[in-house]
């Protein structure tokens, strides 16, 4: 099966072009959150790719019957039983994980991400490619998940996933850890520089200044974002 | 019928409220099938994470053997808290004393004066695990619960034959902040407790979790354990728990009759 140019434009285009996280700058509070190991941010890429594809193909299967007035409430609906149905499948089949993830995986329903991929593609689209499109955004968002665990965890705790890669200095080895990189903020560190290189790369990412500041009567306007 | 409700234009008050309804009933039947049909997988899993940390906290784990066969050592049992009796007609085995604890007619309210585990309510009974090697019993696991920073830690503490030395302690639930106050998962803290004793000379709790670290020279350093750093106050929750659920409100009577028989029934 030969994939049509737009389905394979979904499927790839988030990785690094569009990506969710770098380019858009939306779900960093959980790629903060869950990123301390491989493990866990391994199975919340694979929770959150799959609410994205499903949430986008049934949205994108009613889209056409569901009220302006109330399409917002119908996407969150649909989002928010997906992620109730793969945190009851977690809980089945990967409990340790998802204990760990706790409530994270619940937090998926307001992750801009999901929601933003269905009003934004899914609400105009047809099935497969919103199927597709949510696929190709999870993947964006598991590929900054999985570099900024694999640093958080090699450096922090000297293992991937659980294995001990660089012996620590506490149980006889020669790596001091680094514990900062077990906190919040080195994820805001790391997913900074990854910005900082891929727009590097790719010097069309950078947004033009939202203003200019002109020499006679410089003032800056404190806008927050 | 649902052919005419379709062909209504999508803004009409009738089908936004059809709409509304029909995503409300397939969401909520997908949501309950999956809640239904997963449950007993999950209970399998909850029980099994229990027994496998029931056996940690008492150093049981053993490589290449699996939980339950290690869980045969331990006899699951049912104390009345208040008079430290075994409870005969009650099934050990089956007994949810978290259940219970929520049940107006199992559990008691707790003066608010006594209250320093901030838990409000206990169950009457509580399930202890014994440890046995043949008819002697090698140590008590009893269960302790408290209030820490955000989150109510439940968990077991382990003691000797003695009923006063500390064989572990840790915790199965909880959400305190990870990396601070979630560190009293961290296998390095928790070997802190290993020897440590509850009781002073008269019976009375002086378990004592210090801002800091442990001066082992210090007369009173086997009732002291290094606090959690940046975690004042899940330490201080830990701390309270175990004076609240080993001293007289708690597990005392059940402690006092077992050092006097040997846990004999």
């Amino acid at each position: 099966m030969k994939m049509s140019p737009e389905a394979k434009h979904n499927l790839l285009d988030p990785l690094i072009g569009n990506n969710p996280i770098t380019l858009q700058i939306l779900g960093i509070c959980s790629a903060l959150a869950v990123t301390t190991s491989l493990k866990t941010a391994l199975l919340m890429s694979m929770a959150l790719t799959l609410v994205t594809a499903f949430s986008g193909a049934s949205i994108s299967a009613i889209r056409n019957h569901i009220p302006g007035s109330i399409r917002i409430i119908v996407q969150m609906t649909i989002i928010a039983s997906l992620v109730i149905v793969v945190d009851q499948l977690l809980k089945a089949f990967a409990y340790d994980t998802a204990k760990q993830l706790s409530v994270f995986v619940g937090l998926i329903i307001t992750n801009c991400i999901v929601m933003g991929r269905a009003e934004a593609y899914a609400m105009k689209n047809p099935v497969g490619l919103s199927f597709l499109d949510g696929i190709g955004n999870g993947l964006g968002y598991s590929l900054v998940l999985i570099v900024v665990a694999f640093f958080r965890e090699l450096f922090g705790a000297g293992a991937l996933l659980g294995y001990q890669i660089l012996p620590l200095t506490t149980e006889g080895g020669w790596y001091q850890s680094n514990g900062m990189l077990l906190l919040p903020p080195s994820a805001f560190f790391i997913i900074g520089l990854m910005i900082w290189a891929i727009r590097a790369w790719k010097p069309e990412q950078n947004e033009a200044p939202d203003f200019v500041i002109h020499e006679s009567h410089s003032h800056s306007t404190g806008e927050a974002h | 019928m649902i052919k005419d409700m379709l062909a209504l234009p999508n803004d009409s008050t009738k089908k936004t409220i059809f709409i509304a309804l029909a995503t409300c009933l397939v969401c909520s039947v997908l949501v309950s099938v999956a809640a239904v049909a997963l449950k007993p997988m999950q209970e399998a899993n909850k029980a099994y994470d229990k027994k496998r940390n029931i056996l940690q906290i008492a150093g049981l784990m053993e490589e290449g053997k699996s939980v339950d066969e290690l869980f045969q050592q331990i006899e699951p049992r049912v104390v009345n808290v208040d008079t430290g009796e075994y409870v005969a007609d009650v099934d050990a085995t089956t007994y949810d004393q978290r259940k219970a604890s929520n049940d107006p007619a199992q559990n008691v309210l707790i003066d608010k004066a006594d209250d320093v585990a901030g838990i409000k309510r206990r169950a009457k009974y509580a399930s202890v695990y014994l440890v046995k090697d043949g008819d002697a019993v090698k140590s008590y696991i009893l269960p302790i619960k408290g209030y820490g920073l955000w989150s109510t830690l439940y968990g077991f503490i382990a003691l000797e034959a003695d009923a006063k030395t500390v064989v572990g302690l840790g915790y199965y639930e909880h959400a305190e902040t990870p990396g601070l106050g979630g560190e009293v998962d961290n296998p390095g803290w928790k070997a802190k407790w290993v020897g440590k004793q509850v009781y002073g000379p008269n019976n009375e709790v002086l378990i004592d979790v210090v801002k800091g670290a442990v001066d082992p020279a210090s007369k009173t350093a086997m009732y002291e354990v290094d606090g959690l750093s940046g975690a004042t106050l899940t330490s201080v929750g830990v701390e309270n728990m175990l004076h609240y659920w080993l001293g007289e409100q708690g597990f005392t009577p059940y402690l006092e009759k077992v050092r006097a028989t040997g846990g004999e029934s």
